[in-house]
C-alpha cells in the first residue's frame, strides 16, 4: 500500500513537472508568436498596405460603374469634362514632389506636373460648367 | 502612413467626386454636382498643402497660377464644336503629369515615404512603372487624337504592313523592361521604359480613323484615370486611387457605349484601319440609280405642311456650325404649330454627347432632344425627317445588307418618315465608305449644299 502511495506521489510529481515545462513552453511559444507577428508587420507592411489599397481600388471601380451607368447620355460630354478635372487630382502627388524647401530635380518635375494638372483642373471644371449652363428646359 | 485627419479629408474629397458624377444623372442637379467636384478638389489640394513636408509654397503658387490661368482662358474661349480636341488635349496633360510624378517618386522616394533610393520594395517599383507606362501612353495617344481632331494631320487611319506585329512586339518589350527595372531600379531602364511607352501610345492611335474618335477619346479618358490610380498605388494615396478608378471606369463605360453604337468590338476599333481603302469597295454599283434633288423652297414647303418633324443632326452640323440656324428653323416650325424633335445617335459627332452640347449651345431645350432608343419608333408617324450632317447612322444597309461593313449597327429609322430631307454637300459616301441606299428612295429629297447655308435658306423660305 505504502509503495503504491509512493509511486502515485512520484507520478504526481512528474506530472506537475511536466505541466510546468508545458506552461513554460506555452509561454515561450506565445512570446515567439508575438515577436514574429511584429517582425511580420514590419517586413510585410507594404504588402499589407497594398491589399488595403487594392480593396479601395476595386470598390471604387464598382461605385464608378454604377454611378456612371446612371448618367444620362445627353450629358456624356460634361461627364468627360468633369472626369478630366477629377483625374487631375494627381496634382496631390505633384505637390508632394515639389514640396520640400530644398529644390532638387524632383522638385522641378513636381512643379511642371503641378502646372499641367492645374491647367486641367481649372480647364476641366470651367468647360464642364459652361456646358452644363447651356442645358435648359423648355420654357 | 498619413495621419487620421488627412485620411478623413481625402475621404470627404473622394465622396465629393462620386457625388459630382452622380449629379450628371439629370441636367437638373448637374451643376451642383460640378460644384461638389470643385470642392472635393479644393479639399484635396489644401489637405496636401498643410502636410509637414510641403513648404515650398511660392513656386507652387506660381505653377498653379500659370496653369490655372491658361486652363481658365482656354476653357472660356474654346468653341463648343472644338470640344473633342480640347478634351483630348486635357487627357494628354494628365498623362504627362503621371509620367512626371512617377519620375519624382523614383528620384526622391523619401518624400512619399515609400523607401530609400536604390532600396525600393519591388511592389513600389511595379506600381511606379505601370503608372508611368499608362501615363506615357495616355500622353502620346492623346496628342495624336488631338492632332487628328484639330485637323493638324489627316483623320484617315494610318496603316502599314506588320503594324499589329510591331505593336505587339513593343508591348512585350515594355513588359520585359518593367521586369528588368524592378530587378535593378536602374534610371536608364526607366528612361527607356518612358520612351517606349511614348512610342507605343503614338502607334496605338494612328491607325484609328476620324469617326472612331468617340471611342478613342473615351478610351484615353479611361487610360488617364488608370494612370492616376497607378500613381495612387505608387504613393500609397487612397484618394488618387478612388478618383482614378472612378474616371477609369467612366471612360471604359463610355467606350463600351460608343462601340455598341457602332456594333463593333473594342478590339476591332483599337486594331483600326476602319473606313480606309478596304471598306471603300463595299458600296456596290450606283451609276444607274437617280436621286431626287430639291431646293430650300421645296424643303420649306414640305415642312410647312408637316405636323411632325424630326431633326437628325450629325458631325456635318458641327463642322458647318449649323446648330444656331437649325434652332431658328425649329422655332419657325414650332410657331406654325408643328411638333419638332431631335434624334441623337450615340456615335453622332466626335465625342460622346457632342450633339447634345451643340444643340444646348443653340438654346435647344434638352427635353426636345431624344436618344436613339427613345425616338426610333416615332419616325413612322413623322412627316419629315430632316437629316443634317449625318449619314452612316441613317443607312438602312446596316439592317438589310450582311455584306456591308456597318451591318448590325443600330440606326435611326429615318426611312420610315413620310419624307426624308437629306442635307449633304455632295453624293460622296460617308465615313464608313459605304453608299447610303436612302439617297435613292422615292421619299427622299436631297438638299445639296452647306448645312448652315441650306438651313438658313429654309428659314427664309419659311417666312
Amino acid at each position: 500500500m505504502a509503495t503504491q502511495t509512493e509511486t502515485l506521489a512520484s507520478q504526481a510529481d512528474a506530472l506537475a513537472e511536466q505541466a510546468g515545462t508545458l506552461a513554460e513552453n506555452a509561454r515561450s511559444l506565445a512570446e515567439q508568436v508575438a515577436t514574429s507577428a511584429l517582425d511580420g508587420a514590419a517586413a510585410g507592411g507594404h504588402a499589407g498596405e497594398f491589399w488595403w489599397l487594392f480593396t479601395v481600388f476595386v470598390l471604387a471601380c464598382f461605385i464608378g460603374f454604377y454611378v456612371v451607368w446612371s448618367v444620362t447620355p445627353a450629358l456624356h460630354s460634361p461627364l468627360m469634362g468633369v472626369t478630366n478635372a477629377i483625374s487631375s487630382v494627381i496634382i496631390v502627388g505633384a505637390l508632394i514632389a515639389a514640396g520640400p524647401a530644398e529644390m532638387t530635380g524632383a522638385s522641378w518635375l513636381g512643379l511642371v506636373a503641378v502646372l499641367l494638372a492645374s491647367i486641367n483642373i481649372f480647364g476641366g471644371f470651367i468647360v464642364t460648367e459652361r456646358m452644363l449652363a447651356m442645358f435648359k428646359k423648355k420654357k | 502612413m498619413t495621419s487620421g485627419l488627412t485620411m478623413f479629408a481625402y475621404l470627404v474629397a473622394a465622396v465629393c467626386f462620386i457625388l459630382a458624377l452622380r449629379g450628371l444623372s439629370s441636367p437638373v442637379g448637374a451643376r451642383q454636382g460640378n460644384l461638389l467636384g470643385m470642392i472635393g478638389m479644393a479639399i484635396a489640394i489644401v489637405t496636401t498643402l498643410i502636410a509637414p513636408n510641403v513648404v515650398n509654397y511660392l513656386p507652387m503658387a506660381l505653377a498653379v497660377a500659370i496653369g490655372g490661368g491658361v486652363g481658365a482662358v482656354v476653357a472660356r474661349k474654346v468653341q463648343m464644336t472644338a470640344l473633342p480636341q480640347l478634351v483630348a488635349a486635357f487627357h494628354s496633360l494628365v498623362g504627362m503629369a503621371a509620367v512626371l510624378v512617377a519620375w519624382a517618386a523614383l528620384l526622391t522616394p523619401g518624400n512619399y515615404g515609400i523607401g530609400t533610393v536604390g532600396n525600393l520594395p519591388v511592389a513600389s517599383l511595379i506600381e511606379m512603372s505601370l503608372g508611368l507606362a499608362i501615363g506615357a501612353i495616355t500622353f502620346s495617344g492623346s496628342v495624336v487624337a488631338f492632332a487628328k481632331l484639330q485637323g493638324l494631320v489627316s483623320g484617315a487611319p494610318v496603316v502599314f504592313k506588320g503594324q499589329h506585329q510591331l505593336n505587339a512586339g513593343l508591348g512585350i518589350a515594355l513588359l520585359v523592361l518593367i521586369v528588368i527595372f524592378c530587378a535593378t531600379e536602374n534610371y536608364v531602364v526607366f528612361a527607356l521604359l518612358t520612351a517606349l511607352a511614348f512610342i507605343l501610345g503614338f502607334l496605338i492611335i494612328i491607325p484609328i480613323g476620324g469617326a472612331d474618335m468617340p471611342v478613342v477619346i473615351s478610351m484615353l479618358n479611361s487610360y488617364s484615370g488608370w494612370a492616376a490610380a497607378g500613381i495612387g498605388f505608387t504613393l500609397g494615396n487612397p484618394l488618387l486611387i478612388v478618383a482614378g478608378a472612378l474616371v477609369g471606369s467612366s471612360g471604359a463605360i463610355l467606350s463600351y457605349i460608343m462601340c455598341k453604337g457602332m456594333n463593333r468590338s473594342i478590339i476591332n476599333v483599337i486594331l483600326g484601319g476602319f473606313g480606309g481603302e478596304g471598306a471603300a469597295a463595299a458600296g456596290g454599283p450606283a451609276g444607274d440609280r437617280s436621286v431626287k434633288a430639291g431646293s430650300a423652297d421645296d424643303a420649306g414647303f414640305i415642312m410647312k405642311n408637316a405636323s411632325k418633324v424630326i431633326i437628325v443632326p450629325g458631325y456635318g452640323m458641327a463642322v458647318a456650325q449649323a446648330q444656331h440656324a437649325l434652332r431658328e428653323m425649329a422655332d419657325k416650325l414650332k410657331a406654325e404649330g408643328i411638333d419638332v424633335k431631335y434624334a441623337i445617335h450615340p456615335v453622332a459627332g466626335r465625342m460622346p454627347g457632342h450633339m447634345n452640347v451643340l444643340l444646348a449651345e443653340a438654346n435647344v431645350p434638352y427635353d426636345e432632344v431624344f436618344e436613339l432608343e427613345d425616338i426610333n419608333n416615332d419616325f413612322t408617324t413623322a412627316d419629315v425627317a430632316y437629316v443634317i450632317g449625318a449619314n452612316d447612322v441613317t443607312n438602312p444597309s446596316a439592317k438589310t445588307d450582311p455584306s456591308s461593313p456597318i451591318y448590325g449597327m443600330p440606326i435611326l429609322d429615318v426611312e420610315n418618315a413620310k419624307t426624308v430631307l437629306f442635307v449633304k454637300r455632295s453624293m460622296a459616301s460617308g465615313y464608313a465608305g459605304v453608299e447610303n441606299p436612302l439617297f435613292f428612295k422615292d421619299n427622299t429629297m436631297m438638299l445639296f449644299g452647306d448645312a448652315k447655308k441650306m438651313t438658313e435658306e429654309i428659314v427664309q423660305a419659311l417666312e
